[in-house]
């Protein structure tokens, strides 16, 4: 029984209390691309779904084999080889998806979402584990997708999924569906899972902080070696320096010696 | 196209961040502060020229060879190789440049832009010297996206209070990256 609810939780996890999207603010991108409107959010959710399941239980296959010092470009050849598996399947069988979804087919290579799992669960835990992890991940990023799709459809066409919800003579607000509509549905979804989930999350969260944290650590690192650097490079004027110094006396010595003798 | 009107096009109308939303995660990530925006950008300036200079002979040679179709695989790891031996490059031989773009440049590999532009070269056929103007206008407009951005996060106005709590952070951010898009659709039918 025990067992068989950590399973459900790893796939659940992915869903709602995890959720790639709206939680982790990972992938923006291809969220604010592709979700125009419903159709095109359900083929990408759906590419990225598959990707993210088969690399995730491919990983988590070969996670031992993989030496530890090179797991990245491992993982990115594995995500890379899937990706163009599932290109070629949609150029060939869904052409009309292809040429809207465009470029972010290939760009699900450089999905932060996918490489944070491989990197955080599929490299440390077993195939069936991984498996349910994809799934779950999978399923929320489709449903975050699917729901921003569906509400710009909605208010810039007066569609669902392109069957006609509103009468035609309502006119529809048409910048729902251009670039500054997916910028607004994003953030007023954010703005939801922050005010239901308000008692739990007492911080602000805001983009930056993580890449301002990475920022810091590089430059801490910079400085540190630089101060090594100086430190040796002090260390070894000095050692010249008593080189040189015993240089200049040994010849004293040496004299000093012959007059001794 | 010329090439003049290819990088105004793509740095004013087709803007990476605000028309063709790519290289959205750096734009909200660096663009806390103005100096961290500068460095980002010229970074970006810099890798993505090259990688373009870069990944376009490769994509003539899986031409010429039928095997196109390798061609994610293939740029992804020449473009994460490629970040490392700049990062290398620099710290050995350009120092003062190494100390100013240095710390951005682990983040680019990740930019989804720089793939993005150049599978876009490739999809639209643009000769050598036309991608590396495209590959300029995408990259001089996206540092534009990013200090213009960098210019409205830290003014009072966005800052926090007086918002409603849910707002604060994230969605607000996102707000003001709409109404920043929404100024720059006023590009749009400049070129046709």
């Amino acid at each position: 029984m025990e067992e068989k609810k950590s399973k459900l939780s790893i796939l659940t996890n992915g869903l709602i209390k995890e959720n790639p999207v709206l939680v982790l603010l990972l992938g923006c991108c291809s969220v604010l691309a592709t979700s125009s409107d419903g159709i095109n959010a359900a083929g990408m959710g759906l590419a990225f779904s598959v990707v993210m399941i088969l690399s995730n239980v491919v990983i988590a296959a070969v996670r031992k084999i993989i030496p530890d010092n090179v797991r990245i470009p491992c993982f990115i050849v594995i995500i890379a080889g899937f990706v163009t598996v599932v290109q070629l399947l949609i150029k060939a069988f869904a052409p009309a998806l292809d040429k809207s979804l465009g470029l972010f087919i290939p760009l699900i290579v450089v999905n932060c979402i996918i490489l944070g799992r491989a990197e955080m669960f599929a490299s440390k835990n077993g195939i069936f584990d991984s498996l349910l992890d994809g799934i779950g991940m999978g399923i929320g990023y489709t449903c975050v997708l699917v729901i921003m799709g569906l509400i710009r459809e909605f208010i810039s066409a007066g569609t669902l999924f392109t069957h006609q919800i509103l009468p035609e003579s309502i006119p529809g607000v048409g910048i729902m569906s251009l670039p500054p509509g997916g910028f607004f549905t994003f953030a007023l979804l954010v703005a939801a899972v922050n005010y239901f989930t308000r008692d739990k999350s007492i911080k602000v969260r805001d983009f930056g902080e993580e890449d301002a944290a990475i920022i810091e650590d590089i430059r801490a690192q910079q400085a540190e070696q630089k101060a090594k650097a100086a430190a040796a490079a002090k260390a070894k004027a000095e050692a010249e320096k008593a080189a040189a110094a015993a240089k200049a006396a040994k010849p004293v010595k040496a004299e000093t010696e012959e007059k001794g003798e | 196209m010329g090439v003049v009107a290819i990088i105004i096009s793509m740095i004013l109308v087709n803007n990476y961040v605000f028309s063709q939303f790519l290289g959205i995660c750096p734009f909200l990530g660096v663009s806390k502060k103005l100096d961290s925006a500068v460095g980002m950008g010229g970074a970006v300036i810099f890798v993505m020229v090259l990688a373009t200079a870069v990944t376009w002979p490769i994509q003539q040679l899986l031409n010429k060879f039928e095997i196109g179709y390798l061609q994610t695989v293939v740029f992804i790891l020449v473009i994460a190789a490629l970040v490392q031996l700049i990062e290398m490059m620099l710290k050995k031989y350009m120092v003062s440049l190494y100390n100013a773009l240095g710390v951005y440049l682990p983040l680019i590999t990740t930019n989804c832009a720089v793939l993005g532009v150049c599978i876009a070269n490739i999809d639209a056929n643009y000769t050598y010297i036309q991608s590396l103007a495209n590959s300029f206008g995408a990259a001089v407009g996206f540092t534009l996206a990013l200090i213009l951005f960098a210019g409205v996060r830290s003014t009072k106005l966005v800052n926090q209070d007086g918002v409603p709590k849910a707002f604060r952070g994230v969605p607000l951010t996102l707000l003001s990256s709409a109404i920043l898009s929404l100024s720059f659709m006023g590009f749009s039918g400049m070129f046709s």
